[in-house]
Order: structure tokens, then C-alpha cells, then sequence
């Protein structure tokens, strides 16, 4: 619980956001919708390069929280996969690896429709 | 009518010349702030996880789960809306925006009934991502495996 | 018929009145500063209906009843109802004709529907086929973000141009003439015009050139000069699309000065964050059926020219990459005597 680990997180997703702003605020015809699957892509890309995992050591949710970590997941997850059972675990370790998050996301959505009621 | 392209070229150079820029520093700024504060949040969570025993590769999609959690338990409190309006990608690059995106849209449509309204709609605006994010990823892993062998992550 | 047609003009000899108008808004145009002029403000947008859809209805339905009270006009004595909203198969209009149970025109010319309708029922009624037309147009702010962008909780940022989808209906009695102080003397029926503009977030400067076509028609058509007017709004424009719509006029050598307004600015002010402005079919519907009538009934303008706006695009147009195609209509109110 180290204040260093609270500030290097803010600062960190905090940027990364902001590239994400800019991104929408400089772009032409942009939607949040086309920057938040641009990021996820970066974030896919990035763990190919081999530096996603580096900043999330570094920065801890500061990296894991921001969406592009969805992208660095799949990637992880597919080459831990293919490592494990080859071509089978290539195609599973993707979801295998971001299935805690989007079972909670599927299911918190349901659960939202159930007991809230949008009020505009 | 339509315009012919002369005309809709030449309008369109006075519109980019006559419409409001967004207020880049402003945006930024609140981007950063808000961005960074969920982040801080998460970071609590991911402490508590670590302190807990959890190595840093379970720790983190265990947050992540409990951030997407905060994040569809704030749109159902009706406060995601009002922090996004201010703090535009701050609210939604963050995995909570994710959560809002999938909550938002499975109440929104929960008039339309639980089938065709909640479960065929939840992903209208997280679909996207989820698509993407496993095409690029699988490419990604296919050139990493065929660079540095399948054993490299 | 004394009626006589010049270009996309029509003007009546005889020109049919308006008997009643009533404008019935939602909480956020309840605050704004038109709010005295709006005959019921609602304390929230789905008035405890089971959806959004459904109290739109219900304000329609409201709208109608509270005009044809005010032009002391019977259920039974109304001919036709024309009118029409936002939403696909203007839902919202035909089931409150449902209930309203009269020979009824469904109506789609997006947020220049007023104008269609007000256009429309003078002519039924100028040209003897009805005594009595009842008219509404109507947007809801939460039907029209659902189908047209976002969920309500969804947490977007709205772009510098976008507009806000007003909550609000105008609904209106047109009858024979001289039966009211304030006539439909002219209607200039617009082209649909397109110069290329994409950004469904931008409808403003879609927007502009079918206001400033239909404008430049109407000038050109009776031979009047902008000074005939006590005040020229277009419809909903708003911050973007209104001082685009003055540069147009001015390359036609029209300048309108400040007897120019739009609806879309002045329907909310700053603190509301209405972003561009105001928009939707009952933004200028309700400027109209509040503000203006009761302005023109009251003696305090003579003679207005209202020129609603429409954007005829859809979400699924928009995503095959066509441009939008926009229209307005301009209607000439004049007070008699």
C-alpha cells in the first residue's frame, strides 16, 4: 500500500487517457466507440512488442485498469495457451485469459437491467 | 437537390472554418484526473489482492472483475452518465467504461424485453471492442509465435 | 380559391387562422428561458409511464387536447390531425391519434414537421376541405437518444456540435379565416437539399443550406424584403448551423441582421449545457405553439416567419456512409387587425 504505487497509477492511467482524449479531441469523425477499440488494439499490439507487461510491473493498475490491458490479455493468454496445447489453446487462451472480466461485465450488465432503471 | 462536389468541398471548408474547436487542455485535463482516480482506485484494490498473497499475473484480472463491477453498479446508480459528460474518455478507456458501455445499453433496452432487448443488446456498444480486440489479438500472438517461437510472451 | 402558388410559395388570399396552440414541455425546457411561455411543464420526462415512448405519447395526446380547449374547438368538429415525431413509423403520433380517434395524416419531415403540418392544414382548410385541422409535432429527448445514439447511462461525451434533443410538443388548431387573430398567410415548401455533410453529431451545418435555400425562395418568391418581418427564426440550427445559415444568406445578398433567431438557441440557456443547442421536432414546435403564437395573439409582433429545419437521415444511412439530406419549410404567421 505504498503511496508510490497510488501516484504511479494515477499518473500513468491518467496519461493513457489522456492520449485516448486527444486521440477523439484530434481525430476526424471519431466516436468514443472507434477510440476505445483502437486502445484495445494498441493494447494487443503493445504485448506483442513485449511492453504491455513491463508497464503493468511498473504501474500496476495504472496499466491493468485502462482497456488497452483487455488487448494485452488476449495476446497473453493465446501464447500461454499455444504454449500449453498448441493450436487448441491458441484459440482458447485468449478468452480464457479476460473471462473473469467479461463473465462479471456479462452478468453485472444483467443484473443492472434487473434492478435499475435508466433515468435520462 | 445535391450539391455538386465543387459545392459540398467549398461548404465543407467553411464549416471546418466556422465550427467550435473542443476544448483540448479542458478535455485533457479532466481525461487525466478522472482517468487517473479510477486508476488509483483499481490500485487500492490490486494492494489489498498483493498484500493478500496473490501473485501480480492473478491479482490483476481479479481488478479487474471488481472494477467492472464498480463500473455497471455506478451506471445502474445513474452517476457513470454524468462523470463521462465531463470526463470523456477519462470514464470510458478505463475497464469501468467497458462495464458502463455493457450495463447502460442491457438497461436501456430492458423495455424491449429480456431476450431480444437485454441479451441481444447488452454488447451494442461493447460488441465492437470484444471483436476486435480478439481479431488484432490473434494476430498479434500468430506474428509473436512465428518471431520468437511459441514458448515467448 | 383565391389561392395563389409563385415558385415553392403559397399564398392564401384568404388566409386560414390559427384557433389555439399549446405547448406542452419536459423539465429541462421547463427551466430555460422560454419557460413562462410553455402552457404545462412536466417535473420529469417519463411521467410515470412504463417507457420513455409512452410519455412522449402522452404529452402529444396532452398537447392536442389543451389546443383544441383553447381554440374552443369540440373533438367531434375537428376534420383531420396532422403530425408527426422523431421516431421510427412516428410511433408516438399515430398511437396518440389512437387515442384521439379523428381522420389522421402521419406526417415525417424530421424537426420541420411544425412547419408541414401548419403548411398542410392551411391548405386543407383554405381550400374548403376541412373547417378544422389539429396539428402536433413532438420530440423526446431519452426515444431519440435510444434510437438515434446512445443509451440514457451510457457515459459519452458529447462533441462541440452536437445538439440536444429538445422533450416537447407544439401542437396547434388551424381553422377558417377570420375565426382567429393570427393567420398563415404564406407557406414556402422546401427542396430537399444536400451539400455533402456526414457528421450525424453536426446536424447544424447539415442544416444550414436547406434554411438558407428555403429562405432565399421565400424573399424571392413574394418579393419581400427581410425588414417585412418582425422576426425570422429558423428552426433548430442552433450555435453551428445559424451563423453558417447568415454567411449562405449573405452570399445570396440577404442579410436578415437581428430579427434573425433560431429556435435551438433559445430554447435552454448556457447552464444547461445544451452543447450546440437545442434540437428535435418539438424545439421549433413549441417555440412556435408557446412563444411565438402567444407573442403574435398578444399583438407584440405582426408579422413572423418560421422556418423549421429537418434532418432526413437515419442511423442506418448514416453508417452506409451517405451524406444527409435536409429540409425547410418557411411559414409566414401574421396578426390580422
Amino acid at each position: 500500500m505504498t503511496l508510490m504505487s497510488f501516484v504511479l497509477a494515477f499518473v500513468v492511467g491518467g496519461l493513457i487517457c489522456v492520449l485516448a482524449q486527444l486521440t477523439l479531441d484530434l481525430g476526424t469523425n471519431l466516436t468514443p466507440a472507434h477510440v476505445m477499440v483502437l486502445f484495445v488494439v494498441l493494447g494487443a499490439v503493445a504485448s506483442g512488442l513485449g511492453l504491455y507487461e513491463p508497464l503493468i510491473e511498473f504501474a500496476g493498475a495504472g496499466a491493468s485498469v485502462p482497456l488497452p490491458a483487455f488487448g494485452h490479455a488476449l495476446v497473453k493468454g493465446m501464447l500461454k495457451g499455444a504454449a500449453e496445447k498448441g493450436l487448441s489453446g491458441l484459440l482458447a487462451g485468449g478468452l480464457t485469459g479476460t473471462a473473469l472480466g467479461l463473465t462479471v461485465a456479462i452478468l453485472a450488465g444483467l443484473a443492472m437491467a434487473l434492478v435499475a432503471r435508466p433515468k435520462g | 437537390m445535391k450539391a455538386t462536389k465543387e459545392q459540398a468541398d467549398e461548404y465543407k471548408r467553411l464549416v471546418m472554418r466556422r465550427s467550435p474547436r473542443p476544448a483540448i487542455l479542458r478535455n485533457a485535463l479532466w481525461a487525466f484526473g478522472v482517468g487517473g482516480t479510477i486508476c488509483a482506485v483499481g490500485q487500492f484494490f490490486l494492494n489489498l489482492a498483493l498484500l493478500g498473497g496473490l501473485p501480480l499475473t492473478e491479482a490483476v484480472p481479479l481488478v479487474a472483475g471488481v472494477m467492472i463491477a464498480i463500473g455497471a453498479a455506478l451506471t445502474g446508480l445513474g452517476v457513470y452518465d454524468r462523470i463521462g459528460k465531463r470526463a470523456g474518455m477519462g470514464a470510458a478507456l478505463p475497464i469501468t467504461g467497458f462495464a458502463n458501455s455493457i450495463a447502460s445499453a442491457a438497461m436501456e433496452f430492458r423495455r424491449e424485453g429480456l431476450l431480444l432487448g437485454v441479451g441481444a443488446r447488452l454488447f451494442t456498444i461493447a460488441g465492437p471492442v470484444i471483436v476486435y480486440a480478439l481479431a488484432a489479438g490473434l494476430v498479434v500472438a500468430l506474428i509473436r509465435m512465428l518471431v520468437s517461437g511459441p514458448a515467448g510472451s | 380559391m383565391t389561392t395563389k402558388k409563385n415558385g415553392q410559395t403559397i399564398g392564401f388570399s384568404n388566409p386560414p387562422a390559427v384557433l389555439g396552440a399549446a405547448a406542452v414541455v419536459g423539465p429541462k425546457e421547463g427551466a430555460g428561458p422560454l419557460a413562462g411561455w410553455f402552457d404545462v411543464v412536466k417535473a420529469d420526462r417519463l411521467l410515470g409511464m412504463k417507457s420513455w415512448e409512452q410519455a412522449e405519447t402522452k404529452m402529444v395526446e396532452e398537447a392536442v387536447n389543451l389546443a383544441l380547449a383553447k381554440a374552443k374547438v369540440r373533438h367531434q368538429d375537428v376534420d383531420f390531425f396532422l403530425g408527426g415525431d422523431l421516431l421510427n413509423q412516428i410511433v408516438v403520433t399515430s398511437f396518440a391519434a389512437r387515442t384521439l380517434d379523428v381522420p389522421f395524416f402521419g406526417l415525417y419531415g424530421a424537426c420541420a414537421t411544425v412547419a408541414e403540418a401548419l403548411a398542410l392544414a392551411a391548405v386543407l382548410v383554405d381550400g374548403g376541405f376541412a373547417v378544422n385541422v389539429a396539428l402536433a409535432s413532438s420530440s423526446h429527448h431519452d426515444t431519440a437518444e435510444r434510437q438515434y445514439r446512445f443509451p440514457a447511462e451510457f457515459g459519452i461525451q458529447r462533441p462541440v456540435t452536437a445538439q440536444w434533443t429538445a422533450t416537447a410538443v407544439g401542437a396547434a388548431v388551424v381553422g377558417p379565416h377570420g375565426k382567429g387573430k393570427v393567420q398563415v398567410t404564406h407557406v414556402t415548401v422546401g427542396r430537399v437539399v444536400d451539400y455533402g455533410q456526414k457528421d450525424p453529431m453536426d446536424l447544424g451545418a447539415a442544416m444550414a443550406p436547406a434554411a438558407a435555400d428555403t429562405i432565399a425562395r421565400h424573399f424571392e418568391d413574394t418579393g419581400r424584403d427581410p425588414e417585412a418581418y418582425d422576426l425570422i427564426l429558423s428552426g433548430d440550427l442552433a450555435a453551428v448551423g445559424h451563423p453558417l445559415c447568415v454567411e449562405l444568406l449573405e452570399r445570396k445578398g440577404l442579410r436578415l441582421d437581428n430579427r434573425f433567431v433560431d429556435c435551438g438557441l433559445m430554447l435552454y440557456d448556457d447552464t444547461q449545457e445544451p452543447v450546440a443547442g437545442a434540437s428535435g421536432c418539438g424545439c421549433s414546435a413549441s417555440v412556435f405553439a408557446g412563444y411565438l403564437f402567444k407573442n403574435l395573439e398578444q399583438g407584440r409582433f405582426k408579422r413572423v416567419l418560421l422556418v423549421p429545419t429537418g434532418a432526413l437521415h437515419s442511423p442506418t444511412s448514416c453508417q452506409q456512409g451517405e451524406s444527409i439530406p435536409c429540409v425547410a419549410h418557411a411559414v409566414v404567421l401574421e396578426r390580422s387587425g
